[in-house]
């Protein structure tokens, strides 16, 4: 138990000292980095691209049903 | 297609899918090639003791981290596309497309992302061995990670390995390992990472002959030069190589996209490869089509057919023979196709009215038809044939399929012939002489990501109307969401990724003027 709470404490502060003695340009790589999934996950997946499927149908038969009848549509 | 179907819907949705992929492989390639020269560089760093080559493997780490960072992700807008422009695309593949990109997410991604930390953070902090280790781990789980996109990728080009499920209305994978050794995915994959490695390879040469014509970091530079020019030669002809592997198999698997690139229209024994040509709409037409005639095209005699079957003698099929049918050569018209895929669409519709009044009995007995071998052969294999209207619409755009192919194919050669230069030049101790290839080297940079950006239009523009070569065509994977929307997140994302390509372009130019730490 002590060794794995010392292996997460200096993996912990592996990656602290990595980013506090990070370069200038690290520290706008991890700025655009976090503002992008910012975009990304909170406005473009949330407000943009809700799963289609998931949102108009409950249940996998409903969703299955309306697959359907788009593959058999005849024209 | 469907009378009431607004196609502007799918070419927003299309362009809008287009767009996003376009840039986000702008990105990816480099990290593909140069992750691997890094750890070239540090494996000699390591051997050697020398501290000049950490000096630039850390210089290379570096423009490499911007890259990664800013393109990180942004792959992940493709698969918010899935789920909402193309629902159906999406439900009906689902568990075949889901396989490989959830052992992307898992496994390669995660080693990719792990240890490009330890990349990163770990100089000094743990064994040089380790270090080695660790950035070796990222340039294979950068690659293992295309390997499984690659492989969903081909599946759609050529889908093997599943059968049709009609009670879910999905694909279900029988053979995990058809999917993954299906020909089309494993010419696929060594294609697009050598041509990564073409990539990343060129943009070190390139940079290095820009200290050089600056005069600065000359040891760098001519180091940098000598690796990434054995690596980019060797890539090259590898690109080559495989590409020629690509084009024998697209011949059996997507053999209207293959005579679309050669502007083939009537079939033949003794095809002739065209080097370079130019296409006109003649007044001859396919159906509503007009046939495209050449203006001029030089011709390597026969080598068509030796590219496709191994001998002169192989017959070539063009765009008629695979619209009309040519008995004589065992091809089916696609009106014969476009029977087929109504049979087993009409017993779709069967066993959905069965469903409909509980009669499990008709239900069950269809639902095994679906599973039955000879019926997919036959029948099912043909399913998307259903939703074409007429014969000419599985006719690619000849013109696109035309160019993409040969400036791709143009640029592979001119790309052996900067890497030779170059390692001409440096052997023979001249190349800060040769200032004017110093200059094309520069600018040399840009046109590997032409050619990568040309062979994925070949490939997806060149295998239209399918999104599922045979099964699925794009009319009717599209979800039925309004055109309005789709055009604002298209704006959206030619904002986002140009605001994100300008800030990756102007922080590596400011990290390459400033060069390597001393």
């Amino acid at each position: 138990m002590n060794s794995f709470v010392s292996l997460l404490k200096r993996i912990f502060r592996f990656y602290y000292e990595g980013f506090t003695t990070m370069s200038w340009w690290g520290k706008r790589i991890w700025t655009i980095l976090l503002i992008k999934l910012f975009i990304i996950f909170l406005i473009l997946k949330l407000f943009f691209f809700p799963d289609f499927l998931k949102k108009n149908y409950r249940t996998d038969k409903q969703r299955s049903e309306h697959v359907l009848e788009q593959l058999t549509k005849q024209h | 297609m469907f009378e009431s179907f607004d196609l502007s819907l799918v070419d927003w949705s299309r362009a809008q899918f287009a767009l996003t992929a376009v840039y986000h492989w702008l990105f990816v390639p480099l990290t593909l090639g140069l992750s691997f020269i890094i750890a070239i560089m540090e494996t000699i760093y390591v051997r050697t003791g020398n501290e000049e080559w950490k000096r630039m493997t850390k210089f290379w780490m570096t423009l490499f981290g911007i890259n990664f960072a800013i393109g990180v992700a942004t792959g992940l807008i493709l698969e918010f596309e899935f789920g909402t422009n193309w629902s159906n695309y999406s439900w009906f593949v689902g568990d075949i497309f889901g396989a490989p990109l959830a052992i992307e997410g898992i496994l390669a991604f995660f080693l990719e992302s792990t240890f490009v930390a330890v990349m990163f953070f770990g100089w000094e902090k743990i064994s040089k061995r380790a270090h080695l280790i660790s950035t070796w781990l990222v340039a294979i789980g950068a690659n293992l990670s295309a390997l499984w996109i690659l492989v969903a990728n081909a599946w759609m080009q050529n889908p093997v390995g599943m059968v049709f499920n009609p009670e879910t209305a999905r694909n279900e994978m029988i053979s995990f390992w058809e999917v993954l050794f299906n020909e089309v995915a494993v010419s696929k994959f060594l294609h697009t990472i050598s041509s990564g490695f073409l990539l990343g390879s060129m943009f070190v040469v390139g940079i290095s002959a820009y200290y050089l014509l600056k005069n600065r970091e000359i040891l760098l530079a001519k180091r940098s030069i000598l690796i990434a020019g054995i690596f980019g030669l060797l890539s090259s002809l590898l690109v080559i190589y495989t590409g020629d592997i690509s084009a024998r198999t697209l011949a059996k698997a997507q053999p209207m996209k293959f005579a679309a690139f050669e502007a083939l229209y009537e079939g033949k024994e003794r095809a002739g490869l065209v080097a370079v040509g130019v296409l006109r709409e003649s007044d001859r037409k396919i159906g509503d089509k007009a046939v495209n005639d050449f203006v001029f095209r030089i011709e390597i005699p026969g080598f068509l057919s030796v590219m496709t079957g191994g001998s002169p003698e192989t017959f070539v099929p063009g765009i008629s023979d695979l619209v009309n049918g040519n008995p004589e050569r065992g091809l089916l018209s696609v009106s014969e196709k476009m029977e087929r895929g109504r049979i087993a669409r009409d017993l779709l519709i069967e066993y959905k009215e069965a469903r409909k009044i509980n009669d499990t009995e008709i239900a069950e007995s269809i639902a095994a038809t679906f599973r039955d071998r000879k019926f997919n052969e036959e029948f099912f294999r043909y399913f998307g044939y259903a939703s074409i209207d007429k014969p000419e619409e599985v006719i690619p755009g000849v013109k696109v399929s035309f160019y993409t192919f040969h400036v791709m194919v143009m640029l592979g050669f001119l790309f052996i012939l900067i890497f030779s230069l170059a390692l001409l030049f440096l052997f023979r101790g001249t190349l800060r002489k040769n200032k004017w290839f110093l200059w094309i080297a520069l600018f040399s940079i840009l046109l590997p990501y032409v050619a990568s950006e040309l062979g994925w239009v070949l490939a997806e523009m060149g295998r239209q109307p399918w999104i599922i070569q045979d099964l699925m065509p794009v009319t009717t994977a599209v979800t039925h969401v309004s055109t309005g929307s789709v055009i604002t997140t298209f704006i959206l994302f030619a904002v986002l990724f140009t605001i994100l390509l300008i800030a990756e372009v102007s922080i590596m130019i400011r990290q390459i003027k400033i060069g390597p730490k001393n």
